[in-house]
């Protein structure tokens, strides 16, 4: 029955692309159609296969995890790693070499349409993946109940990677509403939140139904992720549509209140999409991984209510010496400094679980992974707050500074708690004894390690040549150096940027190769798990 | 008073307080004594249900957490 009412709707889409497909008024939209109508159609198809056969009993499912959507997860993670890894190195070098924006790609691949390609593949297709995956892992663990809402988890990993593919066509193809972090046009955006939605129910359904009695500081991390993220994706992207055959609309809002709503909506994004949701990470792996609970659980809940109390406060810090009042941009920069400490607080909790354990540090690179990954998460969030100091922010702002302090905390943070999370996953997800190499883990461990610090310094560097060089007057007052010399004087650093960037795609290229050797290669664990051996009664 | 204002006075004012007194009440019931407990038993929830989901019935439940005690 509910095959026909599928089949009804499939249609019906299907056919609402075609027609959107031929009234079209752009490129980028005509596009999205032809991918919608193509999903659709292949959707109708399936079911009808589908439909009317005899349905036969399964084995029962809710004595088991649901771990098959985890596992297509972590796969997504490594493939969106490496394409916007990859998409990054490409736009580094081409502003260190401006002729690598080739004539017959204009307008399509130029460092203008894929700067929004490398930033969304990092931060919603990689990272984002990994927080979906991880947080259906986690949960599941931690709640020990199965994921609750069946095939939902399902639609919320397949609708996240088309949300994924409309917004990467879409930035090639010119349609944006050019707000950082969420450039994505309208009907993607609708698109997203029926997603995000489900995914909602889903993760709070499987706490609902949880048999641990408490609720662990990591689905609270995760929880506050989801929801807050939903917020600041709806208030950001209330615009109208100028025809419903067009990407076009027009923000709701205008001037400085659209500014703040774009920078409350971002740094928020670093906030929760990029902090809360990853510590949710950091609060499950580094225990595991570390075989023993984390330092101290009372910390782990001062730290989730100082950092969501705060962080929501310290978007205005993006609007310095702006339109933006006076008032509002010191209380930005207030709250970005108390937010250190709740940062630290966490950070120290994270380091600290591993007390008694420092050995693993030199045995396994797994954890050394982890730690490296939770001290760049201190020294982004002490580098973060001092920016936001008025004084720091007229040197350091529209400077390549910005961009290391966003890479060290990406790459460093995010990043290797990801490639600490995947290794962790893949062996216990594929029911692998073990890794296929640690030493090849060792590689990638140095390698991104290596290409980290060359970013960040190299960036230091030029960032704040460029910004010494901007605001040089000379006796009378006058501007010593053109724009066009600041750009010639930050060729070298731009350089060994781009060549930081090479190292840590080659390190994520070696664990992709780790990882996929594990799945073909590594022994099978025995399966002498507690189930089999439960007699009978 | 205009609306901004009115928003603006009541954020700085009762707002920030609330919301203060609010995260002092957390801090409060975190060092609670009688939470200490709770703490305990929270910290350990990763290392329970590894491979399965914990079954429905109680007994069967209490020998799990023995077991992975042990």
């Amino acid at each position: 029955m509910s095959n026909y009412l599928k089949l009804i709707v499939y249609g019906l889409i299907a056919l609402f692309a075609m027609m959107a497909a031929n009234y079209a008024r752009d490129l980028a939209y005509q596009v999205h159609a032809i991918i919608v109508m193509l999903v659709a159609g292949g959707l109708f198809l399936w079911t009808l296969r589908h439909t009317d056969e005899p349905v036969t009993a399964g084995p029962d499912l809710s004595r088991s995890y649901m771990d098959g959507v985890v596992r297509a997860g972590v796969i997504a993670t490594a493939f969106w790693g490496v394409v916007g890894f990859l998409a990054g190195v490409f736009i580094a070098f081409q502003l260190a070499f401006p002729g690598l924006n080739f004539d017959w790609s204009e307008g399509y691949a130029n460092f203008g349409r894929l700067r929004p390609l490398h930033t969304s593949a990092v931060i919603f297709a990689f990272g984002g993946n990994a927080l979906i995956a991880t947080s259906f892992y986690v949960v599941q663990r931690t709640s020990a109940a199965r994921l609750w809402g069946g095939n939902a988890a399902w639609f919320v990993f397949w609708g996240y990677q088309l949300f994924i593919v409309l917004a990467a066509t879409g930035y090639l193809l010119g349609a944006t509403q050019s707000r950082e972090y969420a450039e994505p046009e309208w009907y993607a955006d609708w698109w997203l939140t029926i997603v995000w939605v489900v995914y909602l129910a889903v993760f709070l359904g499987t706490i609902i139904k949880r048999k641990e009695p408490h609720i662990y500081v990591a689905n609270w991390f995760y929880l506050s992720f989801i929801v807050t993220v939903a917020m600041l994706h709806v208030f950001n992207n209330l615009s109208v549509p100028v025809s419903i055959w067009g990407s076009k609309s027009v923000s709701a809002f205008a001037g400085v209140q659209d500014a703040m709503t774009q920078w409350w909506y971002g740094h928020n994004a670093v906030g929760f999409f990029l902090t809360a949701g990853f510590l949710g990470m950091m609060y499950y792996f580094i225990p595991k991984q570390a075989e023993r609970p984390v330092f101290s659980y009372k910390l782990s809940i001062i730290h989730f209510w100082a950092l969501i109390f705060i962080y929501i406060w310290a978007g205005p810090h993006h609007l310095h010496y702006t339109a933006l009042p006076d008032w509002a941009s010191t209380l930005g920069m207030v709250f970005s400094v108390v937010l250190w400490m709740p940062s630290w607080g966490g950070m120290i909790n994270g380091l600290m679980t591993l007390s008694g354990a420092w050995d693993k540090l030199r045995t396994d690179p797994v954890i050394r992974m982890m730690v490296i990954s939770v001290g760049f998460y201190g020294m982004s969030t002490f580098e973060g707050p001092m920016m936001s100091i008025k004084a720091v922010n007229s040197l350091s702002h529209y400077t390549d500074w910005t961009i290391g302090h966003v890479h060290s905390g990406a790459l460093g943070w995010n990043g290797m708690i990801t490639f600490g999370a995947l290794y962790f996953l893949v062996p216990r997800l594929w029911n692998r004894e073990r890794l296929y190499s640690l030493s090849l883990v060792s590689w990638h461990f140095w390698l991104a390690t290596i290409g980290i610090v060359l970013y960040a310094a190299s960036m230091w560097v030029t960032g704040i040549m460029e910004g010494l060089m901007w605001r040089e007057v000379d006796a009378n007052g006058f501007l010593v150096n053109s724009f066009a010399d600041t750009v010639a004087a930050k060729f070298p650093m731009y350089v060994v940027r781009a060549l930081g960037g090479v190292l840590y795609l080659a390190g994520a290229i070696i664990m992709c190769y780790n990882l996929w050797m594990t799945v073909r290669r590594s022994p099978a664990k025995e399966a002498a798990g507690a189930p089999a051996a439960i007699p009978a009664e | 008073m205009e609306e901004y204002t009115f928003l603006r006075t009541l954020a700085d004012s009762w707002g920030l307080l609330a919301m203060f007194l609010f995260f002092l009440g957390v801090v409060v019931w975190v060092f609670l004594p009688s939470r200490r407990k709770a703490h305990e038993e929270s910290k350990t929830i990763p290392f329970r249900h590894e491979d399965a989901p914990a079954p429905d019935d109680e007994e069967d439940e209490t020998r799990q957490r023995k077991e992975a005690r042990r």
